[in-house]
């Protein structure tokens, strides 16, 4: 047979493994359950050959591997969410045996528990905003005719003029800045708890507009619509950005045990670095 | 709850999606999914666990997604715009003081292509030509090197 491993999705507690049914992982194979107490992992059985060390080296730098290995991890991780609060675990966590899972279980149980009763009926929404398209003043006009022109005095004029346009571009950034830190800061008090995210690449979101926040809170079930209604709400106040909803998620963002008002200072130093 | 109350945020002032989750809905973009699965979740020591910042194609084309906050706040806030990696365009955002040195640069090729370009087709007329001269001075003087 071949040698396999322990892929690990999720933590939960000790009744939310049930129902599981046909679900199936990142390898295809039937996920189940490794019960250590009151905690339980979810695990699928992989083979080796794909998701050793170094198959897993290789594999993550094919991006259609790397794909349909993170949808099928999310799947998984989501339909246990439905089943009942839970830790995600980190793409690519894979144990040589169920007995190193089970001694993982016991040595952390604090800890997971701690962080299950946090996130217990509570779920994960995402909150971007970009740039909308009227508040990034638009440079293509500018470049056209100058270098047709033959006057020296036009050149420094453009330059003058291109330098206004910066200048505006750079003031218009700066409020959107500004807005993006009340948004958080609104959305945070409607919130368990909230993260901030780095801002993703154009290239991911497949949005040429700039992303100025990308935040993630932790709401209770019962105030989800609540939640909703306020971003809604916030998108009507603060036309120059654009606001985006996603969600519910599982509690990714939650799993690590974090302040979040650490998070809020760090990212009010930001905003205080760029002079905002 | 659920994804019912998806449906009723309003009439297109924020954009919805869903995560996948729910069920029923427009599956979450990839992007988000791998923020979630790359970067967030817990982190435990398996037996086996690449770091997966050591994979290159992460490094390379997903660093703005895993890259910490920390590293954001050390470049600044619009450091997104300046890496290349990140962003094909960067060269042409980059800060004021470059972006126009970018231009004077091309501004500088242009004159020169045009004055060359007289001399090839024998057509120089002596006025265009100092002109196109000290047009090339006055955008020297703005970019001192």
């Amino acid at each position: 047979m071949e040698p396999h491993g322990v892929w690990i999705y999720a933590i939960t507690g000790r009744a939310s493994a049930a129902g599981l049914g046909e679900l199936r992982g990142v390898g295809g194979g039937p996920v189940r359950a490794i019960a250590a107490g009151e905690l339980t992992a979810v695990v699928e059985d992989v083979g080796l050959a794909e998701f050793g060390e170094q198959a897993l080296r290789r594999n993550l730098e094919d991006l259609a591997w790397l794909e349909s290995t993170a949808r099928a991890h999310h799947r998984v991780i989501g339909a246990l969410a439905r089943l009942g609060p839970l830790v995600p675990i980190r793409l690519a966590t894979v144990y040589s045996s169920d007995g190193g899972v089970a001694s993982m279980l016991a040595d952390r149980d604090a800890d997971f528990l701690a962080v299950l009763s946090r996130i217990r009926r509570r779920q994960e929404w995402g909150v971007k905003a970009y740039a909308s398209p009227r508040s990034e003043p638009d440079d293509a006009s500018a470049g056209a005719e100058a270098p047709a022109s033959q006057e020296s005095r036009a050149g420094a004029a453009y330059l003058q003029r291109r330098r206004g346009q910066l200048t505006a571009q750079k003031n218009a950034r700066r409020q959107m800045l500004a807005d993006a830190e009340t948004i958080h800061a609104e959305l945070s008090e409607h919130a368990a708890g909230a993260r901030l995210h780095p801002p993703q690449a154009p290239e991911l979101t497949g949005n040429k507009a700039l992303m100025v926040l990308n935040a993630a809170y932790l709401v209770d079930d019962e105030h989800g619509t609540d939640f909703a209604s306020v971003v809604t709400a916030l998108a009507e106040r603060y036309q120059g950005v654009k606001l985006e909803l996603t969600g519910p998620w599982p509690p990714y963002s939650f799993a690590a045990d974090e302040e979040s008002e650490g998070v809020s200072e760090r990212a009010l130093r930001i905003g205080a670095r760029d002079g905002v | 709850m659920t994804t019912g109350s998806l449906a009723q945020p309003g009439a297109g002032a924020a954009q919805v999606y869903g995560s996948g989750f729910g069920g029923g809905r427009e599956p979450a973009n990839l992007g988000d999914i791998l923020e979630r699965v790359l970067d967030k979740g817990l982190v435990i020591a398996g037996d086996i666990q690449v770091n997966l910042l050591d994979i290159e194609l992460l490094t390379i084309k997903l660093r703005l997604v895993i890259a910490s906050l920390d590293t954001a706040r050390e470049v600044g806030i619009n450091w997104w715009e300046n890496d290349p990696w990140l962003n094909a365009n960067a060269s042409r955002r980059q800060d004021d003081g470059h972006e126009l040195e970018q231009e004077n640069q091309q501004l500088r090729e242009r004159v020169r292509e045009l004055e060359s370009g007289q001399k090839g087709r024998g057509n120089s007329r002596p006025g265009r030509e100092s002109r196109g001269t000290a047009r090339r001075m006055d955008l020297r003087d703005h970019r001192p090197r």
